[in-house]
Formats: C-alpha cells, sequence, structure tokens
C-alpha cells in the first residue's frame, strides 16, 4: 500500500515568530561573551600589566569605584548632547521649512550647509574655541555635525508630498500656511523623525570632538575630556570605563529616538507596521 | 454649467495634450469621457477644476453663489483615494471644511452626513491603512461630497478596483446622483461602466486629444442591475466600441 504518501512531507520548519527573536537578541551576547571571555584570559595567561590592557574585569571595577567622578562628566556631556541636539533639530528643521517657502533663500545658503558638512569638525573644534566660549563652542560643534542630516531629510520629506492631495489642497483654496501645516509637515514627519535618529548619535560625537579639542587646551569636565585627561596619566582602563559609558549612552540615545519614531508613526506609516505573513 | 470652446492645452515641454475641444455639459447631467489611456481626458477635467489652466481657448465653469459655510462649487474624485494616512477617516472628510476655516462644530453634522451617504459611519475613526480599496474610494467620495458641490469630477475612480468592488461602487453612485442631481463628469477608460452610468458618452481619440463622437445612452431610469445584462446595453456598448476604434487602428500605422 501506500503508507508513506499519508504521511504529511518533511516541511522545514520555519522558526516561529518567538524563536526567531530570541535568537537575535541571544546570538550577540553570546559573541559578545566570547569576546570579553577571551580578552579576559588573554590579559591573564599573559600577565599583562593594566597600563598596557587592562581586563574586562579592571574595566568594570574601575567603572564602580571612579563612579563619582565618571558620572559627573557623564551628565556634563549628556547635557551637551542635548543642547546640540535640540539646537540641531530646532535649526534644521526651521532651516528646511524656510528653504521650502523661498527658492531664493535655498539657492543662497544650502551650498554653505553643504560646506559645514564635509568640513571635518574636528578642524572647525579648534578654531571656535578660540573665539567662543567653552561651553558655546561645544554645543555649536554638536550642532554642525548633527542638523545637516535634520535639514536634508526635512528637505526631502517637505519636497515628497502626494501630488495629488496638494492638488486638492489647491482646489479647496488652502492658504500657504495650512497647506505646510496640514499636508507638507505631516507628509514630512517619517523624514524627520528619521533625521533625527540620525542627529542624536551625531551629536554625541560632535560634543565628544569639541570636548577632546578643548581638553587638550587644558579645560572641560566631560567624558571625552577624561577619556584624553587618563591618557596621558596612563590611567588605561578609566579610559576604557568612560569609552564604555559612551557607547553606553550613544546606544541609549538612538533607542530612545527609534522607540519615539515608532510611537509617533505606528497607527499609519509603512515602517512602524508589522509584517503580515 | 460647464463650458468648453476651441480649449487646448500645451506642456511646457511643447507636447500638445488636449484639443481642441468643444465640451457642453448641461446641470444635472451625467456625463462619461472615454478614451484610451493618454488621450488628455484627465487633462481635460484638471482644466475644468482648475487645477491648471488652458493654453489657449474659452474655459467657463458656472459657480453659483454658495450659500453655506464651507460649501465649494467643485468635488473631485481622484484615480487614487489620495487621503492623508496620518489621520481618521473622519478627519480626512473634514479637510475641505477645515480648510475653508469652518469650525469644528458646525462642519460635525455636514461629516456625518457624507459618511453616511457612503455607508461609512461605523468606519469614522479608523484610519485608511486599515479599509480595503474600494471603502477607501468611498472615503474619497465622502470628502468630495462633504462641500455639497454642483459639479462632481471623477478621473477613473474605480479603475484600480475589483469588479465586483466596482459594480457595487457604480450602482452606488447612481443612487446618489439620482438623489442629488449633481452635474458629474467622469472619466474612464471602460467601455461597460461608461455606458452603465451616463446619459452620454463622449469618445476621445488621442493625441492631440479630441472628441471623436458623442453617444447619448437613452434608457428607462432608475438603471439596476439587470441594464447590465440587457439587449439595449449591449448594443450600446458595441456603438461607443465601433466610435473608440479609429482611436486605436490610428496608432498602429
Amino acid at each position: 500500500m501506500t503508507a508513506d504518501i499519508s504521511k504529511p512531507p518533511a516541511v522545514p520548519s520555519k522558526p516561529d515568530g518567538f524563536g526567531l527573536r530570541f535568537v537575535r537578541i541571544l546570538l550577540p551576547i553570546a559573541v559578545f561573551a566570547a569576546f570579553l571571555a577571551a580578552w579576559e584570559a588573554v590579559v591573564r595567561v599573559n600577565d599583562i600589566p593594566a597600563y598596557v590592557l587592562p581586563a574586562p574585569s579592571a574595566v568594570l571595577s574601575t567603572l564602580i569605584a571612579d563612579w563619582g567622578i565618571l558620572s559627573q562628566s557623564l551628565l556634563v556631556t549628556l547635557l551637551t548632547t542635548l543642547e546640540g541636539f535640540v539646537a540641531a533639530a530646532v535649526g534644521g528643521i526651521a532651516l528646511a521649512l524656510l528653504f521650502n517657502l523661498s527658492r531664493w533663500l535655498e539657492y543662497s545658503l544650502f551650498p554653505y550647509a553643504v560646506v559645514l558638512q564635509v568640513t571635518p569638525v574636528i578642524a572647525i573644534a579648534p578654531l571656535l574655541l578660540i573665539y567662543l566660549p567653552q561651553h558655546t563652542a561645544v554645543v555649536v560643534c554638536a550642532w554642525i555635525v548633527a542638523f545637516f542630516p535634520v535639514l536634508s531629510n526635512t528637505t526631502l520629506g517637505l519636497n515628497s508630498v502626494d501630488r495629488n492631495l496638494a492638488g486638492l489642497f489647491q482646489l479647496y483654496g488652502a492658504s500657504r500656511l495650512q497647506t505646510l501645516r496640514l499636508l507638507k509637515l505631516p507628509s514630512a514627519l517619517p523624514f524627520i523623525l528619521g533625521g533625527l535618529r540620525i542627529a542624536g548619535g551625531l551629536s554625541l560625537i560632535g560634543a565628544v570632538v569639541a570636548e577632546i579639542a578643548a581638553g587638550s587646551a587644558g579645560a572641560g569636565s566631560g567624558l571625552a575630556y577624561r577619556i584624553a585627561e587618563s591618557g596621558y596619566r596612563l590611567n588605561i582602563p578609566r579610559m576604557f570605563a568612560a569609552l564604555l559609558l559612551l557607547s553606553v549612552a550613544g546606544i541609549v540615545i538612538y533607542g530612545l529616538l527609534a522607540l519615539t519614531s515608532h510611537l509617533v508613526l505606528r497607527r499609519w506609516h509603512e515602517s512602524a507596521l508589522r509584517k503580515e505573513d | 454649467m460647464v463650458s468648453l470652446r476651441g480649449v487646448t492645452k500645451v506642456y511646457d515641454n511643447g507636447v500638445m495634450a488636449l484639443g481642441p475641444i468643444d465640451l457642453e455639459v448641461r446641470r444635472g447631467e451625467f456625463v462619461s469621457l472615454l478614451g484610451p489611456s493618454g488621450c488628455g481626458k484627465s487633462t481635460a477635467l484638471r482644466l475644468i477644476a482648475g487645477l491648471s489652466a488652458p493654453s489657449s481657448g474659452f474655459l467657463e465653469v458656472e459657480r453659483p453663489k454658495v450659500t453655506v459655510r464651507g460649501g465649494h462649487p467643485v468635488g473631485f474624485v481622484f484615480q487614487e483615494p489620495t487621503l492623508m494616512p496620518w489621520t481618521t477617516v473622519r478627519e480626512n472628510v473634514r479637510l475641505p471644511l477645515k480648510l475653508a476655516d469652518v469650525p469644528p462644530h458646525e462642519a460635525n453634522a455636514s461629516i456625518d452626513q457624507a459618511l453616511a451617504q457612503m455607508g461609512l459611519s461605523e468606519f469614522a475613526q479608523a484610519y485608511p491603512r486599515e479599509l480595503s480599496g474600494g471603502m477607501k474610494m468611498r472615503v474619497s467620495l465622502a470628502r468630495a461630497l462633504v462641500t455639497d458641490p454642483d459639479i462632481l469630477l471623477m478621473d477613473e475612480p474605480f479603475a484600480a478596483l475589483d469588479e465586483i468592488t466596482r459594480f457595487r461602487l457604480n450602482n452606488d453612485l447612481l443612487a446618489l446622483w439620482r438623489g442629488l442631481r449633481k452635474t458629474v463628469i467622469f472619466v474612464t477608460h471602460s467601455v461597460f461602466e461608461s455606458v452603465y452610468l451616463s446619459q452620454r458618452v463622449l469618445v476621445m481619440t488621442s493625441r492631440p486629444g479630441r472628441i471623436a463622437a458623442e453617444i447619448a445612452i437613452e434608457t428607462s431610469e432608475p438603471r439596476a442591475e439587470e441594464f447590465r445584462t440587457s439587449t439595449a446595453y449591449a448594443a450600446y456598448c458595441r456603438r461607443v466600441s465601433d466610435a473608440l476604434a479609429p482611436s486605436y487602428s490610428g496608432r498602429s500605422a
């Protein structure tokens, strides 16, 4: 008889949603743990001194021991980053709106926005520190690095309005302000949020670059300054601890902005919708 | 109500898109513009809507004095539903009134009425992405009706829908037209749809778009599904198709 036919064919089972998510979280963690273990082992087996390469355990204990000074510095850097980010968000969106209202303004100023963007900020920072008070200079650096993605994304968003919807607004005699408020800004929102997501990480970079430049001038108290200072003193474990804090800060900033974007867009935008099988 | 005399439209790149065409539409009439893609029928509709200006000729759309606040003489329905995805059905329908600065509490009655007319009352709080293609098109129609326009301009509104949905919307549109007696100018590339819906079919040729034939569809009203299978319907479809034929054969030469 054909008994074997009655058996359902062996379908390679797809990992279900839960399993897949589990693997996606677990894999990077496993890689990270293996990396740390190997690092720790190399340091211990070869008896490498901490001022050459500190073991992860030494970094962690430094982080705990120096938490007072490091957390102070973290706060300073985060505040600078936040100021730079807000300035970049407001400045980028405002500039894009102005460009959208006036072609002349766009033609006159856009090239300079590009110039600011392509000139390495690390080369601009020392100059800014000469002419501006230190805190202002650091915020301006963060702004210079972070505003461009907001500007260019917002511009793109404002220009990607559905043509027929724009026609409808024209038909009903909408004013420029109404068109901007009810059509262009909502259309641009997903793009603006994408720009802000990039700007968050960049303003941290801008702040760090400026702090390092300022630190070498002998002042400052942010995390990047701690890194530079610890370097001079050969306090390598503290360098690593400060670096760790910086990268955690970057991850948290990105995560918060991604979450915001998701919450704002989840009711309507493709990017925030769950995939349907 | 609407009259075009010797109207042409030349695009910026020098392409002659339309005309010259002559067209008269009477108040309360249901007229179809039928033709192949690219024959300028959508261009004609945009000219009538005032969305673009004719290059030459005389165009007049009678716009009676609007007596109600937020009233607008023209309603336009695009081929795509053209809804704002970021807001609800209700707010989409509110848009024309909002642009006319009608206060929300005054607008609500008109919105409720337009939603009810299209059978959308239960979906007022839904977002466009949660609706099917047919439902989205109903929202688009409700939005066009909310200003109580005299003229309804429709640019292949049902072309992207499946046949079953299209038939239902055809019947609903006819019922609406019988009830409200709006002037409707309906652009389509479907012979069957144009014959089923309209009192007059204007057949257009392409490049440049001109009106090649005019066929009046005279049947006993009201039309319903039986009309689709009647011999009279078949005969009209045949006549319209024949009128359309030269515009296709001319192209292959």
